[in-house]
């Protein structure tokens, strides 16, 4: 099986008011591309950093993090944004909407950044799939916080990544609509045979994927199969 | 599964950015549009001044030939030698003569005398535009006859019809036409002394012209080919200057008359400018708070994929598009504000202004305009750039760096740019670094200002006062606060308004002649020797004092120091010193000072008693540094022919702001007396009956003789400052408003920032009361603190003006500068207070759902 991310020896810390603060502290795993993982452990441990040293939004103090072979500590910023438009696709807690567009150019910007061909159909057939058919020309403002995340889980879709990363996707959402978004997240993920990601402290969330990673103060504590 | 190598490419997708520039400025559109209104006025009055500037440009070049009226003219200012008269009739292809002086004349119809100024012609000048008169014919006939040509505002002032007969001197004319137009100067000179033209040939039987007496001579001459003009001016200037005569041409005047217009539009230019720099600041920090609000999503297009430089450019776009349409509204109204502007400056400019559209001045107005503002807008949106993607999972603005060393370059380059400006106006890099020199520390004061006012608060926050104060003076702190900008917006503003405001009262200030008290009102002038003592037993006669009775001997520079006036010109290291050979010095002769003299080097010597005595003279202080003279160094005046040697004994200060006749050169007394002179009397008349009987006593029996109503001379100013006043106020209009534009919109725009805690302290039960309480407070405190800065500084540029630039006092009045400081800060308040009622009169969750 081919590794689409490998995690080796990864530290940050944070230089602040004189003292160091590590937060992650040589942290170790590689995942299986097609895989689902979620990332678990109590508030504070550094679930939300992991994360974001993984799918290039940040730089690691110490160690690597290859991305589908490609290492993102030697990138640029404007180099790391290229490799996420192409391979990554993310889902926040609070849905991360640009708001100033409607649901359907939302779903729309990845692959118009990527100069693709019928993207406005496929955007369509992507909201129809999330049952948003009739809210494609809603403003952010306009939906409510389940749809609004319909709308990300589209969006990061819509470019057919190779990786998924979701921090906390159901964080901002009542139980019911919990677990319409997740049973989506999963259809799709399965459907696309995307690698999937996600931090949660959800543990029904986590125990449908077919591994947990848990971290303790910045270590990685255990990593088991479900 | 397999899978393809990375390889960064770099594109940008410019019709996506524009795309994304479109849709991200969409629910915006309303608030871009206010940050960019700001700079509308500064380039509709720069479009404005530069279309004034090109037409009058074009109109002084089609319009100079009729202003001069001749292709060549000669001047001089005394009787022209022997020497010099064949050469002056031998010139040209066509010849007119005209003898120019001031007289009195008399409406015999009436009983009504009035200073005039006539001029006697010979010929059939002018060659190019006409005298216009009604009727017509009248400018070609009167030249024929013994007819005069009265000007349009004497007809009017004395009730004279055509075929009335006027007396100027011995002679009586009947009046043949009104002067509605005529070449020549115009202005203030014209309105104390009316043209009245007469035909020459009547001069000598009019008794005026005795020795002494002012005449200037003007000699016209028509080409056929206009072209020779040039190399005939350089044959002859030599033997011209020789004789101390000056001549005047078609170009010549355009030149001249350019570079008094340039000076003028230059200060014009520099207005507009700096209502534009004003309305840049707007605009910075208008931009600077709408990118903060658009971190958010500038992260998430960073996560999706965007580079640094397409999120850069994705808010360039949306700042060059509504700058774009700002500039051209802006372009629009300056094209309609040009329309007015000929009204406005009617009495000012030299030539009739046309109104014709200058693709070239809106061009340069328009890219001034566009340029500037995108470099104030780069300041905030450089920061862009540095937004990283990591904001989408830490909701903290900390991240965000808006330091960025890209900054100090777009400061370096608007520096440039406005000292880069300045310098295209004035030509003269000393000028455009004070200019821009002044701006910048007017910025970094206010700046420091705000700064001091945070950190004071902070440091000694007032813990124990009760919770609204507390909110109100934490407002000034903490993040998002508006308050360094807001004091440089408004405290320059305030700073601008109250510049324009204090200059305005220095001008008028320094020219206000009092008509009240014990001060003359009536100048009688060309006084013979022989009419000297009966002129002023006149004056008693009618209870008039004689304030004062000088005599006046015209004369110029010979030699200054052994050196003449052609070894000056070609030795340029010696100064000004030049112009002094220009001059037609009026000189007096006493021993003694005057109430409005007080020496300030050397002193006075006292009467000449023998020939062999050096005579030493007394020179005025300001013109002596002028031309470089001391005491002790030697000058030879040449007084109608008769060279005299002094030496510069003392120097004298001189007020001569009070009416009074004030001299640049005292002689002593036994030199002049002898050499041809008048005399001049001063007086005070108590009302305008007994003037108009004087005057007439005095043309009756002294019809050489002038007579000057000050009265009419102060209305005339009072006038001609009326409009310089409402020009200057026409110009800061520019400023003034857009400063409100700036407060206005910088206001608005920290409701959008203000809007969410509002809305939460309402949630949580505050009272409409206290949220008004504490927005009046924050915005008191800011317009307050802004307001006294801002004067403060417009106190110090107008100190430094009224010293340097108009040697002028400068004592402002307490009065309107605490109406202007209770102004601004209560328009901040009120502009805060109108803006917060959305928060007010809406329920909460509405505001929320709509505005953010
Ligand atoms: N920029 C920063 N500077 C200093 N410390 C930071 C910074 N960012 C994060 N931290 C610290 O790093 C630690 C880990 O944060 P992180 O957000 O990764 O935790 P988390 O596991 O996601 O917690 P949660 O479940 O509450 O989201 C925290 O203690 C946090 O305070
Ligand atoms: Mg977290």
């Amino acid at each position: 099986m081919e590794t689409i991310l490998s995690v080796k020896n990864v530290s940050k810390t944070y230089q602040g008011a004189g003292q160091t603060l590590t937060v992650l502290n040589e942290v170790n795993f590689a995942v299986e591309a097609g895989s689902t993982v979620s990332i678990v452990g109590p508030s504070g441990s550094g679930k939300t950093t992991l994360l974001g040293l993984c799918a290039g939004l940040d730089r690691a103090s110490q160690g690597s993090v290859e991305l589908n072979n490609i290492r993102l500590d030697q990138l640029s910023e404007d180099e790391r944004a290229q490799v996420r438009n192409r391979y990554v696709g993310f889902i926040f807690q609070n849905f991360q909407l640009l708001p100033t567009l409607t649901a359907l150019e939302n779903v729309m910007v990845p692959l118009e950044l990527r100069g693709e061909k019928n993207i406005r159909s496929r955007s369509i057939t992507l909201l129809e799939k999330v049952g948003l058919q009739n809210r494609m020309h809603h403003y952010p403002a306009q939906l409510s916080g389940g749809e609004q995340q319909r709308v990300s889980l589209a969006r990061a879709f819509s470019n057919s990544p190779r990786i998924l990363f979701a921090d906390e996707p159901t964080g901002n959402l009542d139980v019911e609509t919990s677990d319409k978004v997740i049973k989506l997240l999963f259809d799709l993920n399965h459907e696309a045979g995307t690698t999937l990601i996600i931090v949660t402290h959800n543990m029904e969330l986590a125990s449908q994927t077919k591994r947990i990673i848990r971290i303790k103060g910045g270590h990685l504590v255990a990593d088991e199969l479900n | 599964m397999d899978f393809e190598r990375f390889k960064y490419k770099r594109r940008l997708r410019f019709g996506w950015l524009l795309k994304m520039a479109w849709r991200d400025s969409r629910r915006n559109r309303s608030r871009l549009f206010l940050f960019i209104s700001s700079i509308v006025l500064g380039i509709a009055a720069l479009v404005a001044i530069f279309s004034l500037g090109d037409n009058v440009r074009t109109d002084i070049d089609s319009q100079a030939k009729t202003l001069v009226g001749a292709d060549l003219v000669i001047e001089s200012n005394k009787k022209v030698s022997s020497r010099i008269r064949p050469l002056l009739d031998s010139l040209g292809d066509q010849r007119s003569v005209e003898r120019t002086f001031g007289s009195m004349i008399y409406f015999t119809k009436n009983d009504g005398t009035r200073l005039v100024q006539v001029r006697a012609l010979e010929g059939d000048y002018p060659y190019y535009g006409s005298i216009e008169t009604t009727p017509v014919r009248a400018a070609r006939t009167f030249r024929n006859n013994r007819e005069a040509l009265v000007d349009k505002t004497l007809m009017l002032q004395y009730n004279a019809k055509v075929g009335d007969s006027i007396m100027i001197g011995d002679v009586t004319f009947a009046i043949a036409g009104v002067i509605t137009k005529a070449p020549g100067r115009t202005g203030l000179s014209t309105t104390v002394a009316p043209p009245v033209y007469i035909p020459l040939k009547y001069l000598d039987s009019t008794g005026l012209i005795q020795k002494g007496s002012r005449i200037a001579t003007s000699y016209y001459y028509k080409y056929n080919q206009p072209e020779v003009i040039q190399s005939v001016i350089s044959d002859i200037e030599p033997r011209l200057e020789k004789d101390g005569l000056d001549y005047d041409t078609v170009e010549e005047r355009k030149k001249n008359t350019g570079r008094a217009f340039e000076d003028f539009n230059q200060f014009l230019t520099l207005i507009s400018f700096i209502a534009l720099l004003l309305g840049c600041i707007g605009v910075a920090s208008a931009i600077h708070i709408y990118i903060r609000e658009k971190i958010a999503s500038i992260a998430i297009l960073r996560c999706l994929g965007v580079n640094s430089i397409q999120a850069f450019m994705i808010y360039l776009i949306q700042i060059v598009g509504i700058g774009l349409i700002g500039s051209i509204l802006g372009a629009l109204l300056g094209i309609v504000i040009q329309q007015q502007l000929p009204a406005v400056f009617k009495d000012l400019l030299p030539v009739q202004v046309t109104t014709t559209l200058s693709w070239k001045a809106i061009s340069q107005g328009l890219i001034s305009g566009v340029v500037i503002s995108l470099l104030f807008a780069l300041l905030p949106l450089v920061s862009v750039r540095n937004i990283s993607p990591l904001y989408t999972l830490r909701l903290s603005v900390e991240h965000v760096r808006f330091r960025d060393p890209l900054k100090w370059l777009v400061y370096a380059v608007i520096l440039f740019f406005v000292a880069g400006f300045t310098w295209w106006q004035m030509h003269s890099w000393r000028q455009a670094i004070i200019f821009t020199i002044s701006i910048l520390a007017a910025f970094l004061l206010l700046s420091l200002v705000a700064l001091l006012l945070r950190w004071l608060v902070r440091r000694f926050f007032p813990t124990s006062w009760n919770y609204l104060w507390r909110q109100g003076f934490a407002n000034l702190y903490r993040p998002n606060n508006q308050t360094l900008i807001l004091i440089v917006t408004i405290g320059l503003g305030a700073a601008f308004i109250g510049t324009l405001y204090f200059i305005q009262d220095i001008l008028i200030s320094r020219v206000t002649l009092s008509g009240s008290g014990n001060q003359p009102n009536m100048v009688l002038f060309d006084i013979q020797n022989s009419q000297k003592d009966s002129v002023a037993v006149l004056a008693k006669q009618y209870n008039l004092p004689v304030m004062q009775q000088v005599p006046i001997v015209t004369m110029r520079v010979e030699e200054i120091n052994k050196q003449t006036s052609s070894q000056v010109k070609q030795d340029t290291s010696s100064g000004y010193r030049s112009e002094a050979y220009e001059w037609e010095f009026r000189v007096t002769y006493r021993d003694t000072l005057t109430s409005s003299e007080k020496l300030t080097a050397g002193k006075l010597h006292g009467p000449i008693r023998s020939a062999e005595d050096v005579i030493y003279i007394s020179m005025e202080d300001r013109y002596a540094k002028r031309i470089h003279v001391n005491i002790g160094d030697h000058i030879i005046f040449n007084v109608q022919g008769t060279l005299i040697p002094t030496v510069v004994g003392s120097l004298r200060q001189v007020d001569w702001q009070r009416v009074q006749t004030n001299f640049r050169v005292v002689f002593p007394t036994g030199v002049l007396e002898e050499a041809p002179q008048f005399h001049v009397l001063v007086t005070r008349v108590p009302s305008p009956e007994i003037s108009a009987r004087f005057q007439q006593a005095v043309v009756k029996i002294y019809p050489n003789v002038s007579v000057i109503d000050l009265n009419l001379i102060l209305t005339v100013l009072d006038e001609v400052l009326d409009k310089i006043g409402f020009v200057i106020r026409f110009m800061a209009g520019f400023s003034i408003i857009t400063g409100l534009i700036v407060l206005i919109a910088s206001v608005l725009i920290s409701k959008f920032q203000r809007m969410q805690e509002s809305v939460l302290l309402r949630t949580l039960g505050a009272s409409r009361k206290q949220i008004l309480f504490i927005t009046a407070l924050e915005y008191f405190f800011l317009g307050a603190l802004a307001a006294a800065t801002g004067i403060l500084l417009s106190m110090g540029a107008s100190w430094a003006l009224a010293k340097y630039s108009f040697n002028a006092p400068f004592t402002p009045h307490p009065v309107p500068v605490l109406i202007l400081f209770a102004s601004i800060s209560l328009l901040t308040v009120v502009i805060g207070l109108f803006n917060s009622r959305s928060v007010l009169n809406k329920p909460p969750l509405e505001v929320l759902r709509k505005e953010v």
